[in-house]
């Protein structure tokens, strides 16, 4: 801040203080605020142009360490790196150093030492983002030029705020910017569900009710503590008019045990029907966190209808990494 | 909050007790709009030309809005009105090159005319002109929106301390200042006021 700059001004707004972005549990308003403005903005200044690359972040190096499979949230992470003219380098548990055995930690530390500005990772244990960060911030910069940020993109089933982030950009896009007082059903396997996590305390930190609807036996421990009220009975809800219908995948793969008599019966009592879409309220808007299945919580004809807002979730997750990405790694280093 | 662009100790002429220096009046103001506008509409007057005014954020995307409104008045009632005139924004931030120097800078709008800034005249507005970088951030940004047929510069306040080979095509007023000096633009749309202090 001490040459003198022309044009230094930008509309009133401080640095939002954003060193890594772990969860959204501990995300203040005006930091969710200032990344969905952002990702609004990135939005307008990539709308009807040849050319989609900005020159912003040249020369910065974002690695995506991914222990996990995904084809969206990795996708939209590298397409945000590259459209801001970032480096962005793809490793995932699979043939890399991990399979020989290397923990988290050296490899965490191999990249920042190869030259990471920023790791996005996804892992199955939940608060391995967090591990990394701390590790990171306490080898401080002997190996690298600066500090190394970290971003969460899925970490058991902990927390993905990114996802959240897309969600409330969409909601907003859909519903007005501002969620406050409006009413959002979270409905299914929150037990499982990362984004449900993330998506309560976001959704709660910007004015919106939260409903979870979900089974008994899906909802997870300490659930009581989280900014949202509970219900068991997605008929009864629906009947409330909620104004947004967050659908949450049915995670086989981290099903240990049975949770629900059968698919059947899930899909009769928790599933988005067609006939369950035709009592919400024109306005009403249903996301998906993706990959759906199909026929199960939600069936096809609501999938593809208006009301579903799943290609713009999509869409808006590029905007939003875009953001994360800018208020991580554009400014001078944080201290 | 007024538009600061820093400098050095007070020149001298006449002071307020705050140590501020009225540069424009609200009339001067007024009156420095029209002039421009009237300028921009001869410089571009010829045959069928469509004009597009870009305000730079913040107090740019004013002074293009009231330019956009001037030209329509003066040039829609002619019997040429051969000039177009459309009004956008375009943020620089992105396209910086002291973003790395300073803390994470908020965006702002973008938003170009639908129908596009290839060959046309763009007309970059700003409050005020020092170094040159927001203008030099504004043309590589231009560069990916399209291709100008020209691209012009109208600037309420030229203050000297150029850094780059940039010139405006329309001055308001040529003010020299020392580095440490603040020139403060106030408009009615952010500022609730018009006018220009040189503090």
């Amino acid at each position: 801040m001490s040459a003198p700059h022309d044009d230094g001004q930008g509309p009133d707004g401080s640095p939002i203080g954003l060193r890594h972005l772990l969860s959204t549990e501990h995300l203040r308003r005006d930091q969710a605020d200032a990344l969905l403005a952002t990702a609004a903005n990135m939005e307008q200044a990539l709308t009807g142009r040849a050319v989609r690359k900005l020159p912003t972040l040249r020369g910065r190096t974002v690695v995506t360490l991914f222990y996990e499979n995904s084809t969206r949230t990795r996708v939209s992470f590298e397409v945000a790196g590259k459209w801001m003219s970032a480096d962005t380098i793809n490793v995932s548990a699979s043939g890399s150093s991990v399979g020989k055995g290397e923990s988290l930690r050296d490899t965490a530390a191999t990249l920042a030492a190869a030259g990471a500005d920023a790791i996005v990772v996804r892992h199955p244990a939940s608060g391995a983002p967090h591990r990394i960060a701390g590790w990171l911030d306490e080898v401080g910069h002997s190996h690298t030029d600066g500090h190394v940020a970290v971003v969460n993109a899925g970490d058991g089933t902990h927390e993905h705020p990114t996802q959240a982030l897309l969600d409330a950009a969409t909601l907003r896009r859909r519903l007005g910017p501002d969620l406050d007082g409006r009413r959002v059903a979270i409905v299914g396997d929150v037990l499982h569900s990362r984004v449900a996590r993330s998506n309560a305390h976001l959704l709660a930190t910007l004015g919106a009710e939260v409903t979870l609807v979900s089974p008994p036996t899906l909802l997870p421990p300490g659930v009581e503590a989280w900014p949202v009220s509970i219900t068991h009975d997605l008929d009864a809800h629906l009947a409330t008019g909620p104004d947004a219908v967050m659908m949450l995948r049915v995670q086989a793969e981290r099903m240990h045990g049975a949770f629900f008599p059968s698919a059947r019966e899930y899909a009769v009592r928790f599933g988005l029907s067609q006939r369950r879409a035709d009592t919400l309220p024109d306005h009403t808007v249903v996301l998906h966190p993706g990959p759906a299945v199909r026929g199960m919580e939600i069936a096809s004809s609501v999938a593809d209808s208006d009301r579903a807002a799943i290609a713009e979730q999509v869409t808006a997750g590029v905007h939003v990494r875009m953001a994360v990405l800018y208020h991580l790694l554009a400014g001078e280093d944080v201290a | 909050m007024p538009t600061r662009r820093r400098g050095g100790p007070e020149p001298g002429g006449a002071t307020n007790a705050e140590g501020e220096r009225e540069l424009l009046s609200s009339a001067d103001l007024a009156r420095t709009v029209a002039r421009i506008a009237h300028e921009i509409l001869e410089k571009t007057a010829d045959s069928g030309a469509r004009v597009v005014l870009l305000g730079l954020p913040t107090r740019g995307v004013h002074l293009a809005n009231r330019l956009a409104e001037r030209i329509r008045a003066i040039g829609g009632a002619g019997d040429g009105g051969s000039t177009t005139v459309d009004v956008g924004t375009l943020d620089p931030t992105l396209y910086r090159d002291d973003l790395r120097r300073q803390p994470t800078r908020p965006l702002a709008e973008t938003d170009i005319p639908a129908a596009g800034i290839d060959d046309v005249t763009v007309v970059l507005v700003d409050d005020v002109l020092m170094s040159g970088r927001t203008v030099r951030a504004a043309l590589d940004a231009l560069r990916d929106h399209g291709r100008p047929r020209a691209v012009q510069l109208a600037v309420l306040v030229d203050r000297g301390h150029r850094e780059l080979p940039i010139r405006a095509d329309y001055v308001g007023k040529n003010v020299p200042t020392n580095r440490g000096e603040d020139v403060a633009v106030s408009l009615v749309e952010s500022d609730g006021h018009d006018g220009v202090t040189l503090r």
